[in-house]
């Protein structure tokens, strides 16, 4: 990848930013990343996205919290035998609630932590490439590639009418 | 290839008066920039007001417990009916930004973020509350579930052990939602601002670029986060009346009362979301954001909350007498004729009486109006704990043991100051938070394209 450069062009309209990233991936750009002041469907569709394994964080972590209220009220029930208001010692019915608030609890902090994980966040270092203008108004398409094949993908992203078209050195964030 | 166009007309938007992003950007950022003389105004008022709170607690703590009205047979006084309040004021920031958000209530979006910001300092204030009723503060940490000495745990068939694990995963919950739904617009706002200021917006946006893997686990997560916290949401207003549910007072003992106190819980936080936000679109001119149209959805739904509430009211009282249970009965009558029929019947005019008037379109479009009877509501709900706290508690079984309950000075001063508490991290938010959501309002309104809206793909 040494050799390897990239150029970020920064879109006014929606539609050519999503005309831009289809050529490009037509003409077998890989390395695309696009920056967009609010999720946008129809980019995250041209980039070809699948479903976001964050769903098996939640999952995971949810079924965790249910399994660790039942087995701790259980367990403390159990590790100290005491009789209360002539209820059965392990009294399911009522755990369900401790079991429920835990698996809500287990769940948020699971999906916290899996998309922290997944989205590369914090990242707390400067970026090299980046508009203020796109949490503004503006999309940015910035697609990396070898030196060589550089002129080629600066065609197609000029074809659009970029409001800006610069090179970025080395590596964009997450 | 290329996307159709959205061929809305405008005025069929939800916010027809905004024009492009970058309009919603400056409209809203510039909410942080700096205060007023206003601002510091209240801000010191809201200083002055925490200082009586925490000034009657420490008086409660150097003298005890006793020199609030609190005593047998009354137990429970202000301190649980305010704790109540709270946490029902925090329900409605949850339905908005959680529930409507599954549902894809088209006017949700520009309030939101001040529903949930009301959520995270509503919550923050009724966990003061338990801490100030025990009375020995010292020993507040008993409420944590460990062992004591002997390996004892607590009593986990306890509703007010379950009261612990719900309040505390819903504060944990409605503060990440919070501010993970805040991190894009932290962004925006780290990026047009300078020094200090950027500094710690450059902190806690976490280094937030808007790239499309980004936005693609954080829709992800966003919807999971908001699957999770639409069942606890309802959950934890259930669990705070099994508190009085599970037990055999009459008046409390009554299987209608979870879904009673949720319906109750998202009526008085929709009138305070209205409280809070009316003065809000003012001060900050965002009057192109909050419109009449979104007046309009929060009145209906106090409408429809306010039905429910008082369909409770009725059938309580219907029960009690169909039951023909003598000790229900006198109960219920001593509510309404009792020592305490002023409270009930002030429940039941802001609770029951005000909100028929939001029947009428020209109220529910009538911005001033729509803040005065959100006032009333507020102060019918805190009634309605109040009824059902104190009414119930004074006149148990044993006519020896009925007594009277008159909340103390340091009571009032206690509630008087949460109110400053809750007023104060809100009116901080204001300033450092973008109170609107920037991103959520982008993805409502028309994306900008080259080509003409009108040409069809």
């Amino acid at each position: 990848m040494a050799t390897s450069s990239g150029l970020l062009a920064s879109y006014e309209y929606l539609d050519s930013t999503v005309d831009a990233i289809e050529a490009l991936r037509k003409a077998g750009f890989e390395q695309i990343k696009a920056y967009t002041p609010y999720p946008e469907a129809h980019i995250e569709a041209a980039l070809g996205y699948d479903q976001s394994p964050i769903r098996v964080w939640t999952l995971v972590s949810a079924l965790t919290g249910t399994a660790t209220g039942f087995a701790f009220t259980v367990w403390t029930s159990v590790d100290w035998p005491l009789v209360v208001g002539g209820k059965p010692m392990v009294s399911i019915p009522a755990y369900v609630i401790i079991a429920f608030e835990l698996t809500i609890l287990f769940g948020a902090i699971g999906t916290v932590i899996g998309l922290f994980v997944l989205s590369r966040l914090p990242s707390i270092k400067p970026p090299v490439v980046y508009d203020p203008e796109f949490s503004s108004g503006r999309y940015g398409v910035y697609v990396e590639a070898e030196s060589a094949r550089l002129d080629e993908a600066r065609k197609i992203m000029n074809d659009q009418e970029p409001v800006e078209l610069r090179e970025g050195e080395g590596e964009a964030d997450a | 290839m290329g996307i159709a166009t959205d061929p809305t007309p405008r005025g069929a938007l939800a916010h027809p008066d905004v024009e492009n992003y970058d309009e919603v950007n400056r409209d809203v950022l510039r909410a942080l920039e700096t205060p007023g003389k206003g601002w510091w105004a209240l801000l010191g008022l809201m200083v002055a007001g925490i200082g009586v709170f925490f000034g009657a607690w420490g008086w409660q703590l150097y003298k005890g417990i006793g020199v609030s009205g609190l005593n047998s047979p009354v137990g429970w006084g202000v301190y649980i009916t305010t704790f109540v309040f709270w946490v029902g004021i925090a329900h409605s920031g949850t339905l908005i930004s959680a529930i409507l958000f599954l549902f894809r209530a088209p006017w949700r979006q520009s309030i939101y973020r001040a529903a949930e910001a009301m959520t995270v300092f509503a919550v923050m204030t009724a966990g003061l509350f338990p801490l100030i009723h025990v009375g020995r503060l010292w020993h507040a940490y008993w409420l944590i579930p460990y062992p004591n000495s002997r390996f004892l745990w607590p009593n986990f068939k306890s509703p007010l052990v379950w009261d612990v694990f719900a309040i505390t995963t819903y504060f944990t919950v409605s503060a990440t939602f919070f501010y993970l739904g805040t991190i894009p617009d932290i962004a925006a706002a780290r990026d047009r601002a300078t020094g200090l200021r950027k500094k710690f917006y450059q902190v806690i946006s976490l280094g937030w670029r808007g790239t499309d893997q980004q936005w693609h686990h954080f829709g992800k997560a966003y919807i999971f986060l908001a699957a999770l916290a639409a069942p606890l949401v309802l959950s934890v207003h259930s669990v705070v009346s099994w508190d009085f549910a599970m037990t055999i007072v009459p008046g409390w003992h009554a299987t209608i009362f979870a879904p009673y106190f949720v319906a109750g819980a998202i009526f008085s936080g929709v009138a305070m979301v209205i409280t809070l936000v009316v003065p809000m679109r003012k001060i900050f001119g965002l009057e192109a954001y909050l419109t009449t149209k979104h007046f309009d959805a929060m009145a209906k739904l106090c409408l429809l909350t306010s039905l429910i509430v008082l369909y409770a009211y009725m059938s309580e009282f219907f029960l009690a007498w169909y039951s023909g249970e003598e000790i229900e009965r006198t109960a219920f009558w001593n509510r309404a004729f009792g020592d305490y029929w002023w409270a009930t019947w002030i429940m039941l005019t802001c609770n029951g009486l005000v909100p028929i008037m939001l029947w009428f379109k020209r109220i529910r479009h009538s911005i001033p109006a729509m803040f005065v009877i959100s006032i009333f509501i507020n102060i019918g709900m805190w009634f309605e704990r109040y009824v059902i706290v104190v009414t119930s508690l004074h006149h148990e079984y044993e006519p020896f043991a009925w007594g009277i309950y008159r909340p103390s000075v340091t009571e009032m001063c206690i509630l008087f100051g949460s109110f400053c508490w809750f007023g104060f991290w809100f009116l901080l938010f204001t300033r450092l938070l973008p109170p609107i959501a920037i991103q959520e309002l982008k993805e409502v309104m028309p994306a900008p394209m080259r080509r003409p809206r009108t040409e069809a793909h």
